[in-house]
């Protein structure tokens, strides 16, 4: 049976690093190529010695496809690309491929700029990694060559976000990459077809959250910052550039707006501008709001939204600052937050998920003494709040994906596996389908049952619907018969003589024959009459022919009488039908050989 | 879809207006008749090819054919349809059959033979389907012809087979527009469902199409099966399994159709028990179904969504804990079987399955579950609405909140649960969600009362620039019961704070503020010192009379302190001189207080308890009093007239329930009295040529007195045939009066035969329209006249002017009967309001746009009736005609307009003011009898095309205050 086999080389029962290897009918696939956000060493990208232990990948990927912008899912792409070598086709949707430089620039500058490190890649290495890429539309179908197709489905969660079907002939694969089933300030909701895909691939970020209504955390939010700023104090906002970020400034920008508020608002990373520009530029890839009144006025214009300079996080009175990265490990919102965590007035809102090791995850499990670089510590005296903002499904959302697609297997992927181990439990019970979560490095096996795809010949179709009614009656399975003819990869139905000429074969006729001796007193022909009668009675809708030269047909079936040399009451019948009239000729053999009915005449 | 439909009622109005108004068109139409089969006839033998015919045909087809000729037409067309072998003409002809026998008084059962005939030889599908339509038509068109039906039925059967699906598509849609609940059918043989034979039922026939391979099929089988539930046949109970298995269709026309017959079923047996899959629970089929629709809130596709959504808002006998699974997102939580329910839903419910994404890791996972638990409603089910509520489309938000409107009318503690999601909806970022919400929320504030951070969530929404919004919510708060006096604070503060952002809330503000009082007196009274800043030993300053804040203040107080008494007690002196000024100059807004004091008897004297039907006893005896009046030169019959007409006035400014009727009264009078006093005998006496004088009054008069008759019967609702009748009395005898004084004035013979012939049509058309009010009219202007017919139509002009004026000086006074109900429409004018002292400046050539804001009252069909008149200083005067879309309607019998007006004109040397009035405008040819054909006439009347300057004037009727404006037009600067 063919195999489709899954092997995360990151994200498996885990978060960050998305990579995963996929083959599919001959075909490898590398679906997003991340790094991890809390490693600074090898394990921060892929383990791509997986794959081959020297020389390029090219020979051995397909194509790979990048789901969205987020550098766990493409972090490593000019890593593999450039420094271990791939020159394959690299998929992602045009938003992607549009804001991917911009972070990848942003990140190489970090590790490179302020970190110091080297043999990391540069910024050729990301130019010529992106000349790589081609770009997809919403439900494209691409043929990577001619038998493996992709499409890509909106996914939510950030702009661009794509969830990819990967196809060879019948057997598919869905990969979500990370996806919002809930609609929000400024995009959709991820939808799919029924797909019936052999293997969806889901992220499990939330896999044991239902969170509340999303107006309900909205309101949440939007209290908890006006409060804090109606009390003088300041209040910062970790996220990531992209993404959350744009919700979040949507969501104050339209409350600032209505409640006429004059505290400044900043954020504080200069490739937000650049960003934005894209947001204001891919309105179709947002939601139902905003592509309606972009024409008005374009959300992504922001009024109250002023760019963020390091002095100002020393002003006195309120104001809010939206700061990068969103888990707090680096950069500008840990220099800020350093500055405020020792005020109680300020409030730091962690609007998403965060990382174990970073200071996010500390803080929001109550740690209030931080251990700094150098021996110092941090006392945390600030309010730290945590706003489930982060866009990815909660269990319900992926609950209801997987009802949208009516996938054959379910694989998780990107979560934490104690609670991937909870929703597993609940997919199994609920959908009674087999669901995976392996871990890195650790391959899934799923065996498919590929329906196979045979030509049929028009003449062949024909005939069978002239002998049995036209409609194909979908509760009874009907039989027909003809020939399989494989050849050169292909597979047809055609008719046996249709067959014959085609392989230029003579035809030749299997009969069977079978006597059947029976007790019977009259003569000849009227034994013949008898059996003629009898079957006559038997046998109705079938032709019966009393032929003149003393033998009798039912359909193709001859049957002859002869009586036996010795005993004249002693008939031998002969009968003798074609291959084709097995069925009923087994049946008239063993109804002569009860005997005839005493009662005729 | 509308642009459509109004331009059918614009068509169809046409030709009913055009035919009357000249009869030509009639004759062209009685000349084509003979010749319309014909011309066909010759058009088809002459067609060469099969695009020929086609032309012909669709030629052919747009115009009408006459009930006479129609079987003529049909034969010709069958006979060539036998003839052609091109499978669209054939098509055409098909359609056009089933056109043809739709046609108003031809009976189609002598075409059944053929069409059933030709259907039987057909051999293109597209052909059949256009054929069965055809029969579908037929059928239809001959319901009490049950063989016809039968035979019908069993053509449909027998195609049902093919292999096209429209064809089965046709099929099925004739079965379930013609198929027979009681009729068994014997179905062919041919059928897949061969083996089956036998005598079956149309529904498990139709049934046996919704496993059809084509979905297209398949929603016309469960459409077809809806016909037949729209047609009171009662749909098998059976049918539900199916229907449910429909839901999870890969096809969304399918699964919306299926939703749909779900949900039919579910009405139609709430109460049976289906068997839950996979445990032997039971559960009703009505909470069954309601499982399954919520389901499909999360469908992939946003139509079948505010299918759903709508659906499940009707499902109202669903049981309680059902309802509430669809506000609640967590799973399972109480839903376990109910034997087990108690031990074992506390538990879970404390071990918390799922964490709320509220609190950081509050999702650390707990031990694992008893799996053999069973959900008693599919999962998916749960937290529907709170599904619908977030959608991404703003339809799908919309039915969800219109649904959870119809669930909480009628259960109230489901509008408890409710309360929360909706008062979240407020943030939503669609105005018309936002608003659409607030408006449910006010339908069900009945059964609710806000907690204090609720109320603070809706009145955040105060704050919104939207005016629609705002005024929704004004609208809501007059009607919200809050819990506690802080709420009672806050509402006031958040209100005040609106007063001062939005000055021109002012009124809808007050009138909040004071509902808010009225309802929560107990609330207000510990509040009283702190909003009135009084203290107990120093006095302090007067506040500003008028303050806007102040008076709102003021508004909540003493409404407050109408079922207060102990309240005043806290005023201070002041209070008590605002309180009487108010009173007079708010009136609608300060209700009467019983104060210590002097204002104690105005009050009283003011309201007595049935007041209103002493007053409608002093109306009736002051028309009775009239009535006596017999002759019109009784002596003092002017004077009782007169005091009648001044008493009546006065009542109508007393009583405001009965001002509509009183000022009738009194208008009704007004015009006799005219009539009496333009009929006196001294004028009629004197030579013509003294009495010039006289004369004008008299002319005057007639003139005003036609006006008030187009004031009594359009401005007036209520108004029965009889009082028509005898307004238009009036107005014959106006129209006399004014023959009278042609006559005795012009001395040319032409222009006084034409307005005697112009008379004689009056009054044939008066007795035409009131036949059956005649018997009422005895002894009246008319009741002679018309006996004097004969005679006056032969006579010469100046004899009949004669018998004209002895008639009119003969005829008695009609009586008044009022109607139960008489409304005056009014209309105030809110904005402008005319105190500005600034100029509106704007250079000349340019517009300025004058915002107005008006409320209207008891107006029917105010968007085709009223309009704006502008008139500037110089006599020049523009009637506007504002956009349907301006009228909203907040109330019964209330509409409010809010419009702009655009102004122009050239330069002035100095500001000046213009007027602005509304204007109610009639067609002196509809009378309100007719107001019906009226409206229609008006909706497909386009907005551009006002009617031309003499006959506006003639046709409307200022009804509301003029309004001044100044404005200040400057020269232009080159």
């Amino acid at each position: 049976m063919p195999e489709i086999k899954v092997t995360p080389l990151g994200a498996g029962q885990d978060v960050g690093r998305s990579c995963i290897l996929v083959s599919i009918g001959g075909k490898n696939i590398m679906l997003d190529c991340g790094m991890h956000m809390g490693y600074n060493d090898d394990r921060r990208f892929p383990d791509f010695s997986y794959i081959t232990q020297n020389g390029r990948l090219t020979e051995f990927l397909d194509c790979v496809i990048i789901s969205h912008f987020h550098l766990d899912h493409c972090g490593a792409l000019p890593f593999m690309s450039e420094m271990v070598g791939y020159d394959g086709p690299i998929y992602m949707t045009h938003p992607t491929k549009a804001i991917c430089p911009i972070l990848l620039e942003d990140f190489r500058k970090i590790t490179v700029d302020k970190k110091g490190e080297t043999n990391f890649f540069t910024s050729q290495m990301i130019k010529d990694c992106m000349k790589k890429v081609v770009p997809l539309n919403l439900h494209q179908t691409v043929q990577v060559d001619d038998e493996l197709e992709i499409k890509a489905y909106y996914a939510g969660h950030v702009l661009g976000a794509a969830m990819v079907q990967i196809k060879v002939g019948s057997e598919s694969v869905v990969y979500t990459g990370d996806y919002n089933m809930t609609p929000d300030r400024h995009l959709g909701a991820a939808w799919i077809d029924k797909c019936r895909p052999d293997i969806l691939i889901s992220e499990s970020t939330y896999a044991t959250t239902i969170r509340d209504s999303k107006r309900c955390r909205e309101r949440d939010f939007l209290k908890k910052v006006h409060e804090s700023i109606e009390r003088g104090g300041k209040v910062l906002i970790p996220v990531f550039a992209l993404g959350r970020a744009q919700e979040l400034c949507i969501l104050l920008e339209t409350f600032w707006e209505r409640m006429n508020l004059k505290a400044p608002i900043y954020f504080s990373t200069g490739l937000t501008e650049k960003a934005n520009h894209y947001y204001k530029l891919f309105i179709t890839w947002t939601n139902q709001k905003i592509r309606k009144t972009f024409v008005q006025r374009n959300m992504f214009e922001f009024k109250h939204i002023k760019a963020f300079d390091r002095s100002y996080a020393d002003n006195p009175g309120p104001m809010v600052v939206f700061a990068t990265p969103g888990m707090l490990h680096a950069g500008q919102s840990l220099q800020i937050f350093k500055k405020w965590a020792g005020n109680e007035k300020n409030m730091v809102i962690m609007p998403g998920y965060c990382v174990q090791g970073t200071i996010g995850h500390k803080i929001l499990n109550g740690q209030r003494k931080l251990e700094m670089e150098g021996r110092s510590t941090l006392d945390v005296k600030l309010q730290v709040e945590y706003m489930s903002f982060s866009a990815h499904a909660d269990a319900k959302g992926i609950m209801q994906l997987i009802r949208m697609a009516e996938p054959r297997n379910m694989l998780l992927v990107h979560g934490e596996a104690v609670k991937m181990e909870f929703l597993k439990g609940k997919i199994e019970q609920e959908f009674s389908i087999d669901c995976h979560m392996p871990a890195n490095g650790e391959t899934a096996t799923v065996t498919t049952n590929p329906s196979v795809p045979v030509d049929i010949s028009l003449n062949l179709l024909k005939r069978e619907m002239a002998l049995g009614g036209p409609l194909p009656d979908p509760k009874k399975p009907r039989t027909m018969h003809g020939t399989l003819i494989m050849k050169e990869n292909s597979l047809k139905l055609v008719s046996s003589e249709q067959a014959l000429k085609e392989l230029g074969l003579n035809e030749h006729q299997l009969r069977f024959t079978c006597r059947v001796q029976l007790q019977d007193p009259h003569s000849d022909p009227d034994t013949l009459n008898r059996i003629y009668t009898h079957l006559k009675s038997v046998l109705k809708g079938y032709t019966i022919q009393h032929l003149p030269d003393g033998t009798v047909m039912v359909e193709s079936i001859v049957i002859k009488v002869s009586s036996s040399a010795e005993d004249t009451s002693t008939k031998v019948l002969l009968l003798s039908w074609s291959y084709q009239d097995e069925d009923l000729g087994s049946f008239l053999s063993t109804l002569l050989k009860k005997g005839l009915p005493s009662g005729l005449c | 879809m509308a642009a459509h439909l109004k331009k059918r009622v614009y068509e169809e109005f046409s030709r009913v207006v055009q035919i009357p108004q000249e009869e030509a068109p009639a004759k062209k139409l009685r000349l084509s008749k003979p010749s319309k089969s014909a011309a066909l006839h010759i058009d088809l033998c002459k067609a060469t090819n099969s695009t020929d015919a086609l032309q012909y045909l669709l030629h052919f087809a747009r115009k009408p054919v006459e009930v006479e000729s129609v079987e003529g037409v049909v034969r010709i067309l069958l006979e060539h349809y036998y003839k052609e072998t091109d499978n669209s003409v054939r098509l055409k002809i098909a359609s056009l059959l089933g056109l043809l026998s739709k046609t108003q008084g031809f009976s189609p059962d002598c075409i059944v033979d053929d069409a059933i005939n030709t259907l039987n030889n057909e051999k293109s599908h597209q052909v059949l389907a256009q054929l069965l339509d055809t029969l579908l038509v037929i059928g239809t068109q001959l319901p009490e012809s049950p063989t016809v039906r039968q035979r019908l039925i069993e053509m449909a059967c027998k195609h049902l087979s093919d292999t096209y699906f429209g064809v089965r598509n046709k099929c099925l849609k004739l079965l379930g527009c013609l198929g027979m609940a009681d009729t068994p059918l014997t179905k062919d043989n041919d059928g897949p469902g061969a083996s089956l034979g036998g005598v079956r039922d149309i529904q498990s026939i139709i049934s046996d199409f919704f496993g059809d391979q084509d979905p297209r099929v398949r929603t016309a089988a469960i459409k077809a099966m809806l016909q037949l539930h729209e047609r009171r046949i009662k749909i098998h109970e059976i049918i539900y399994d199916q229907a449910c298995r429909l839901l999870s269709d890969d096809y969304e026309q399918v699964r919306s159709a299926a939703v749909q017959m779900v949900w039919v079923l579910s009405q139609l047996y709430p109460e049976s028990i289906v068997p839950i899959p996979s445990s032997n629970e039971e559960i009703r089929l009505v909470d069954d179904a309601f499982g399954k629709i919520s389901h499909m809130v999360s469908d992939g596709s946003w139509m079948v969504r505010v299918q759903a959504a709508k659906t499940l808002g009707s499902m109202l006998q669903v049981s309680h804990h059902f309802l509430e699974q669809t506000l609640d997102k967590k799973l399972m939580s109480d839903l376990r079987r109910k034997r087990t329910a108690h031990e074992r839903a506390k538990e879970l419910f404390t071990s918390g399955e799922f964490s709320s994404g509220r609190k950081w890791a509050d999702d650390a996972p707990k031990e694992k579950l008893d799996t053999n638990t069973v959900n008693l409603i599919a999962s998916g089910a749960c937290g529907a609405f709170v599904h619908g509520l977030e959608d991404e489309m703003f339809e799908v938000r919309i039915a969800a909140v219109e649904a959870l409107s119809q669930l909480a009318r009628s259960s109230a503690s489901f509008a408890e649960k409710c309360l929360d999601f909706l008062v979240d909806m407020f943030n939503d970022e669609i105005e018309e969600v936002r608003l659409q919400s607030i408006h449910v929320l006010r339908e069900i504030s009945t059964h609710i009362t806000l907690r204090e951070d609720q109320l603070d969530t809706v009145l955040a929404v105060l704050e919104d620039s939207s005016r629609d919004i705002r005024e929704a919510l004004h609208e809501l708060i007059c009607y919200t019961n809050v819990s506690t006096k802080e709420c009672i604070q806050l509402a006031l503060l958040e209100l005040l704070k609106n007063l001062n952002k939005y000055p021109t809330d002012r009124n809808s503000v007050w009138k909040c503020l004071k509902f808010l009082g009225s309802r929560h007196p107990t609330l207000v009274l510990p509040l009283v010192p702190e909003l009135l800043s009084t203290h107990p030993y120093f006095d302090t300053p007067e506040p500003d009379m008028d303050d806007p804040a102040y008076i709102a203040v003021l508004v909540l107080v003493f409404n407050a302190a109408k079922s207060c008494p102990t309240m005043p007690a806290l005023f201070s002196d002041h209070t008590f001189r605002h309180y009487a000024y108010l009173r007079d100059s708010l009136s609608h807004l300060v209700p009467p207080l019983r104060l210590p004091g002097n204002g104690l008897d105005l009050v009283d004297s003011r309201c007595g308890s049935g007041s209103v039907e002493s007053a409608q006893l002093f109306l009736q005896q002051s028309l009775n009093r009239v009535s006596t009046i017999q002759n019109l030169e009784a002596p003092g019959a002017q004077d009782l007239l007169n005091f009648t007409i001044r008493d009546l006035q006065r009542l109508g400014e007393l009583q405001t329930e009965l001002a509509g009727a009183a000022d009738f009264c009194a208008t009704y009078l007004r015009c006799q009295l005219l009539l009496m006093k333009a009929l006196q005998e001294k004028l009629w006496n004197m030579a013509v040529p003294l009495c010039l004088k006289q004369n004008v009054t008299a002319t005057a008069a007639a003139q005003q007195i036609l006006e008030e008759t187009y004031k009594l019967e359009f401005l007036y609702s209520g108004l029965e045939s009889r009082q028509v009748a005898t307004i238009h009395h009036v107005r014959l005898q106006a129209k006399a009066l004014q023959l009278i004084l042609t006559a005795r004035t012009r001395q040319g013979l032409d222009p006084l035969i034409s307005s005697c012939e112009k008379f004689l049509q009056d009054i044939e058309s008066f007795q035409r329209l009131f036949v059956a009010e005649l018997p009422h009219l005895q002894d009246s202007f008319v009741d002679k006249l018309l006996e004097l017919m004969p005679r006056l139509s032969s006579c010469k002009p100046v004899e009949m002017v004669k018998i004209l004026l002895a008639t009119l000086r003969l005829s008695g006074l009609l009586q008044l009967r009022l109607p139960e109900q008489i409304h005056r429409a009014t209309a105030t004018i809110i904005e402008p309001t005319g105190e500005s002292d600034n100029p509106l400046r704007f250079t000349t050539g340019l517009v300025v746009a004058l915002d107005i804001d008006a409320t209207l009252e008891h107006v029917q069909d105010p968007q085709n009736t009223v309009k704006v008149q502008v008139l500037y200083p110089d006599g020049q005067s523009h009637v506007i005609h504002p956009k349907p879309s301006d009228f909203r309607k907040p109330g019964p019998d209330r509409h409010r307009l809010i419009t702009q007006v655009y102004l122009s004109h050239t330069a002035w040397t100095e500001p000046s003011q213009i007027e602005v009035r509304l204007l109610l405008a009639y067609s002196s040819s509809s009378t309100s009898l007719s107001s019906s054909s009226a409206s229609k006439l008006g909706w497909s009347d386009s907005i551009d095309s006002l009617p031309p300057p003499e006959a506006a004037v003639e046709g409307t009727i200022p009804f509301s205050k003029p309004v001044k404006v100044y404005i200040m037009p400057k020269p232009a600067r080159r």
